[in-house]
């Protein structure tokens, strides 16, 4: 499963290598062109059947939130500061991968034992966190993990029957569906995907990418906020997991075009795949950056509700993720210049 | 222009879903066009054809309003709403909103809150359009409305929801419908999803690459009880920004709307403007820069369902853009 891969490797804002040779890999025989841009996103062009002439871009985040190495105390330990949304309360006591060489650490904690009350009742910041990668020394420590070195979770893809966990489904999900859409037949348009860099830092890879790409329309895949756990007020959730893809109207990135969300909830209902509408005014993502690129390009966003995003283990559910690849591969097909 | 106004203002168009206002705006000004398009996101421009002598001017105003969006419907039908653009949530309490087709909402109140004496929250409000269940809800998440007002003339006094921005719409169509003869290519730009981040403005500035650009849009005031300081008022004149939260008006549009002004005898009042921007801080920054200034129809209580505007403001308004236009 490429979600498995792609959810293990290594890939904090800024330092997508390790799943951009994944992407690569996934995806070079099934394009008639493939490229890396100066960011370092993955554009990889798929030919249509000529019979419509369109441009369409296809979006997903490579890059994951993390941590980065930013100093040492005398005994070996190391600072760090969140690459991206990273919530503190999730992380001591957590397994980390350090550097490309993936130096297990782990974020120092206090034995309950020695907790104060008061202490125990507060959330730590980042700022008083240390990771122990085991060095003895300041020296040692700074020659393993030179400062400005990336860390990410130490999470395993696993497969819980239904549902999988694992790290980075925000947007390793996104990626994953990608890499199944250019691995099918081919479009009426032509389709342009791309795998993007520092979305979690402010959606940078996306808006040169879609500077580049020039698309008549843009669909941003996506891993998105599921928060359909226990809660005391009838006043939400965001989305719901196994209830189907997630169609974005309004988030505070952008607003989507109403046509590609007509085009997404009809072929749905024509078809009967579930789906839902994300509780608008929430997050933002790769279409904010994309919508505004030059003259502008209709845009919406579409998203597998991952519970737990953002934190050491995500979870999805394969039943969402299915209908999320067999909704855009019908829309798309249903796609003309008069959507 | 009060029949145009009042048709303008009335008109559902949440920023995001502008296609009824743009509809309207289309009809009035197709017959007058030399050329029409609507661009990616949305935005409607009007080419007028000049004589080859002048600029490539941009005359924007946006059309889309303030609203809401329905977020989530509860089990007993009531539905929990996001806002699109600044809306106040002290203006929300008791106020009617219609959906695009035609529900009317309600906003109520939770009555069980910690300090009643504070504004409230987003969270704490609600819309009730009547229904008893989420199955009979008529609004779906998703859905967006806009406030429901009547439009009134009072005296010189024009107040309606949606002023801003419908009053500079008004004050483009007028002047399109006006002008003669013009040296300068002018587009007329009707944008769209202004009030969420000058998203329309930006693209629309992009494809059509202009050597000028002016924001026609509404400015706050400094002539009612207790308010915070600012030198403009209602019926003193259009006013000429010079500068606002998002943008210093280049010192040349400024000056040149300051001596149209001045050589037609139309008052005016120059503007600083603390919080808020306009449509013109977009356009400024778009590929390799733009000119831009902005002509502002000063504004009572922008943001609320009654907004107030002088009518011999905004007569003065397109007066003066004609001046603009005029000559080279």
């Amino acid at each position: 499963m490429i979600l498995r891969e792609l959810s293990e490797a290594f890939g904090v804002s800024g330092k997508e290598d390790d799943v951009r040779a994944v992407v690569l890999d996934a995806v070079r025989e099934y394009v008639d062109e493939v490229k890396v841009d100066t960011m370092g996103s993955v554009l990889a062009f798929k030919r249509g059947t000529g019979q419509q002439r369109m441009r369409v871009m296809l979006d997903a985040h490579m890059d994951e939130v993390g941590l980065m190495v930013v100093g040492y105390d005398n005994d070996g330990f190391l600072w760090i500061r969140a690459v991206g949304g990273i919530d503190p309360r999730l992380l001591p006591g957590t397994l980390l991968q350090v550097g490309p060489e993936r130096i297990p650490g782990v974020i120092g904690v206090k034995p309950i034992h020695l907790l104060k009350k008061e202490e125990g009742e507060k959330v730590p910041k980042l700022e008083d966190l240390v990771v122990d990668i085991g060095t003895k020394s300041k020296d040692e420590a700074k020659k393993l993990a030179p400062l400005g070195t990336y860390a990410t979770f130490a999470t395993e893809f696993r497969e819980l029957g239904p549902t999988v966990s694992g790290k980075a489904f925000d947007d390793r999900a996104g990626c994953a569906v990608l890499v199944e859409l250019l691995r099918g037949e081919r479009f009426r348009f032509d389709l342009h995907a791309a795998f993007t860099v520092q979305e979690e830092v402010g959606l940078r890879g996306a808006r040169v990418a879609a500077y580049g790409i020039e698309p008549d329309c843009a669909f941003a895949l996506e891993g998105t906020i599921a928060d359909d756990i226990p809660r005391d007020k009838d006043v939400s959730p965001t989305t719901e997991l196994g209830k189907g893809p997630a169609i974005t109207v309004m988030d505070r990135s952008f607003i989507a075009d109403r046509r590609l969300v007509r085009l997404l909830t009809g072929t749905a209902e024509e078809l009967g795949i579930p789906h839902q509408i994300k509780q608008p005014g929430i997050g933002g993502t790769d279409a904010g950056a994309i919508h505004l690129t030059r003259e502008g390009v209709p845009s919406v966003t579409v998203a597998v509700p991952c519970r737990y995003i953002h934190s050491p283990v995500a979870l999805l559910s394969l039943d969402d993720f299915n209908n999320t690849v067999r909704l855009m591969r019908e829309s798309l097909s249903r796609l003309t210049r008069r959507t | 222009m009060r029949e145009l106004i009042h048709k303008l203002v009335e008109t559902y168009g949440p920023s995001g879903a502008e296609e009824q206002i743009r509809a309207v705006i289309r009809t009035e000004v197709e017959p007058l066009a030399d050329e029409l398009r609507v661009d990616p996101l949305g935005s409607l421009i009007v080419h007028k054809q000049g004589s080859n002598e002048g600029k490539r001017i941009v005359l924007a105003a946006h059309m889309d309003e303030i609203g809401v969006m329905v977020t989530y419907v509860d089990e007993k039908g009531f539905a929990r709403f996001t806002r699109i653009g600044g809306v106040n949530p002290l203006t929300c309490v008791g106020a009617r909103v219609a959906f695009a087709d035609g529900t009317v909402g309600v906003i109520g109140i939770e009555e069980k809150r910690d300090d009643t004496s504070k504004a409230p929250k987003f969270e704490q409000l609600y819309i009730d359009t009547g229904a008893t269940s989420r199955d009979e809800c008529p609004v779906h998440v998703g859905d967006a409305a806009t406030f429901v007002r009547p439009f009134v003339a009072q005296g010189t006094r024009l107040i309606a929801k949606a002023l801003d921005d419908r009053i500079g719409c008004a004050v483009l169509i007028e002047t399109l419908r006006r002008l003669e003869r013009t040296p300068h290519d002018v587009y007329f730009v009707f944008s769209v999803q202004e009030e969420v981040g000058l998203r329309g403005a930006r693209t629309s500035a992009y494809g059509i690459e202009p050597d000028l650009a002016i924001a026609v849009d509404v400015t706050g005031t400094g002539d009612t009880p207790e308010c915070a300081p600012m030198a403009v008022a209602l019926g003193k004149g259009p006013a000429v920004k010079v500068q606002d939260r998002g943008m210093i008006a280049h010192p040349a549009v400024r000056d040149l709307l300051v001596q149209r002004a001045q050589e037609a005898h139309i008052p005016y009042q120059l503007e600083v403007l603390e919080r808020g921007t306009t449509d013109a801080a977009a356009m400024q920054l778009v590929r390799a820069g733009v000119p831009s200034g902005c002509l502002s129809i000063p504004c009572r209580y922008i943001h609320s369902p009654s907004e107030m505007v002088d009518e011999g403001d905004v007569r003065n308004s397109v007066q003066l853009l004609l001046e603009v236009l005029r000559t080279a």
